[in-house]
């Protein structure tokens, strides 16, 4: 079970989120989460947004370097060591995570996180027995309506 | 001792109505010896009108028609070859990739006319049988170890084979066994002396006098720098795997110039756009006819490389016309850390890999040793969710290119049409090395 991700290439110079950013505005994208890791040359902005398809056009439209890919939304109980014990079950089972990063929706009661792992169908299943909830697509873009 | 001032006295000082006479019996008998013997040549010759009777002299080298490296890769490896296989004993080859690849041969005569001119340049440089030589170029199919190697036994110096790399070890070897003469590229002499600094050694723990430094463009700047680290004297030497290797060319102690192995190597400046000979003392391209090679007797070869030719008399005796450092290059060719690098071997890879031939590439000097980077647009298409990815893409680019170039370049994934272009044309390549 997994959600669609954006991934943007960001040259390291003024103005380029800035452009970035407007092109999904001006297409109506809605973004859901958002994380930005960079280096000294550029950054790679990922992105979860309520449109893959609109805003992967859009983008390579503007000569944006997009690519789509696959990463879990976990939902982990909002309270300390809810996400100690996602991380350790994957921990347990040898799954490395190449990436995390944390989001909001309007839903109480749980943290949110997208995890990029190099199995998704393992790291689920993991997880899911580990008492952890996996949000498919429609979950996740239903919370926010 | 007497100091000894030349390796060949008699051809180094020869006033020059005489040194022109050698070059025409010379030239009369090897473009005999080129038409006879080399199918390719001949052909060129023919579509030109002109047979070995027409040339009676060096007043008539400008009938003949040009090589250049086009002609090379065309006749590679063998069709420029002009005695036996059996009468070859060496091989060397540029430093150049698949595509550009020169391949030279040498009969044994060959071989001893390129030493004797690496000779001569240590000799200017001051060498005698008392020194002791280090060369510390590359050794190898690079021709500059065997050629700085057989000019130093031909002097009589001591020879240290050191070949290139190994620093701590150089000095080592320089320090304890008395080195006193210096044959590498300029920036690894600069690297040499930095690595000397680091170890908090000056010039005074070193022996060395004087360094014999080639194969790639270097500045007077350079020039000063290395000669208050190492404490020496520093000379400059071209030459060029063409045409045999280094020594086609060298400094004398006034260091106005390089004096042309003349009686080796007939030189000419030509206007690079029409082919037209200029009169001396003009800038332009440099043109080299082989006068004796056997092997891979070149006539009128197009080096690309752009100078300037002077006969004024030298405070130094010896009358051979003098080169001044090459100016820059009538093609696209680049010299990175010696190695000759075209534009289009970057195209190439890129194709290859699967990219379009958008890049950009930027050569710096730091620390005297240069930088090579090479910018290039991504796909639009291409998976980069991670930055370990994208520095995979960027190495796996970077090995490819190294398999071409022979030397490492670091290369930089950008974001498709952000290289500048100049007329719809994307500029290829900003060279920031101040050279001249």
């Amino acid at each position: 079970m997994t959600i669609k991700q954006l991934s943007v290439f960001v040259e390291n110079k003024e103005g380029k989120l800035a452009q970035i950013m407007q092109i999904l505005a001006k297409n109506g994208v809605d973004i859901r989460a958002l994380s930005l890791a960079d280096t000294t040359d550029y950054g790679i902005l990922r992105m979860i947004v309520n449109d893959t398809d609109k805003a992967v056009a859009a983008l390579q439209a503007e000569h944006c370097v997009v690519s789509v890919n696959e990463v879990l939304g976990v939902a982990v109980d909002d309270t300390p060591g809810g996400f100690a014990a996602a991380v350790q079950a994957l921990s347990d089972n040898e799954v490395n995570l190449e990436y995390v990063y944390a989001f909001i929706t309007p839903q109480k009661g749980y943290a949110y996180v997208v995890m990029r792992v190099t199995d998704n169908d393992t790291a689920t299943k993991i997880l899911q027995n580990a008492g952890v909830k996996v949000l498919s697509d429609e979950e996740l873009h239903e919370m926010f309506r | 001792m007497e100091e000894r001032r030349y390796y060949q006295k008699e051809i180094e000082t020869m006033p020059v109505e005489e040194l022109k006479k050698l070059q025409s019996e010379k030239l009369v008998k090897q473009v005999r010896h080129v038409y006879d013997n080399v199918p390719y040549y001949r052909a060129l010759m023919e579509e030109k009108g002109v047979t070995p009777d027409d040339i009676r002299g060096i007043e008539d080298l400008h009938k003949l028609p040009f090589l250049t490296k086009a002609d090379l890769r065309d006749a590679y490896p063998y069709g420029l070859l002009a005695k036996p296989l059996s009468e070859c004993v060496r091989i060397q080859s540029t430093s150049g990739t698949t595509g550009r690849r020169v391949v030279a041969f040498y009969t044994q005569h060959d071989v001893d006319l390129w030493e004797d001119c690496c000779a001569r340049a240590i000799v200017a440089a001051g060498g005698t049988n008392e020194d002791v030589c280090q060369v510390a170029y590359g050794y190898g199919l690079f021709t500059g170890g065997p050629g700085l190697n057989g000019g130093s036994h031909r002097v009589g110096c001591l020879t240290l084979p050191m070949s290139s790399g190994n620093t701590e070890r150089q000095i080592q070897f320089m320090t304890d066994l008395s080195a006193t003469i210096l044959c590498c590229t300029p920036s690894y002499a600069a690297y040499i002396g930095e690595t000397l600094k680091e170890k908090g050694m000056g010039p005074d723990d070193i022996p060395l006098k004087a360094g014999i430094f080639g194969a790639e463009p270097w500045t007077e700047e350079m020039r000063h720098n290395i000669e208050e680290t190492l404490g020496i004297k520093a000379y400059d030497i071209y030459g060029l795997t063409e045409t045999s290797g280094p020594g086609v060319s060298f400094e004398c102690a006034e260091q106005t110039g390089m004096h042309i192995n003349e009686d080796h190597f007939l030189a000419e400046i030509i206007d690079p756009d029409t082919g037209e000979v200029l009169p001396e003392g003009s800038k332009g391209e440099l043109v080299f006819t082989a006068l004796d090679k056997e092997a891979f007797p070149l006539l009128r070869y197009r080096t690309r490389d752009i100078c300037v030719l002077t006969r004024k008399p030298c405070s130094c005796g010896r009358t051979h016309i003098k080169m001044s450092k090459p100016m820059g290059r009538s093609d696209d060719m680049m010299i990175i850390r010696g190695v000759n690098v075209f534009p289009s071997q970057i195209e190439t890879v890129l194709l290859n890999e699967g990219y379009q031939p958008n890049y950009q590439i930027v050569v710096d000097r730091e620390n005297n040793t240069d930088t090579f980077d090479v910018l290039v647009e991504m796909n639009p298409d291409q998976v980069i969710d991670t930055v370990r990815g994208v520095a995979a893409l960027e190495k796996s680019l970077a090995n490819a290119m190294k398999t071409m170039l022979g030397i490492n370049p670091s290369v930089h994934l950008v974001a498709p049409k952000s290289i500048t272009r100049s007329e719809g044309k994307a500029v290829r390549v900003i060279d920031k090395r101040k050279l001249v």
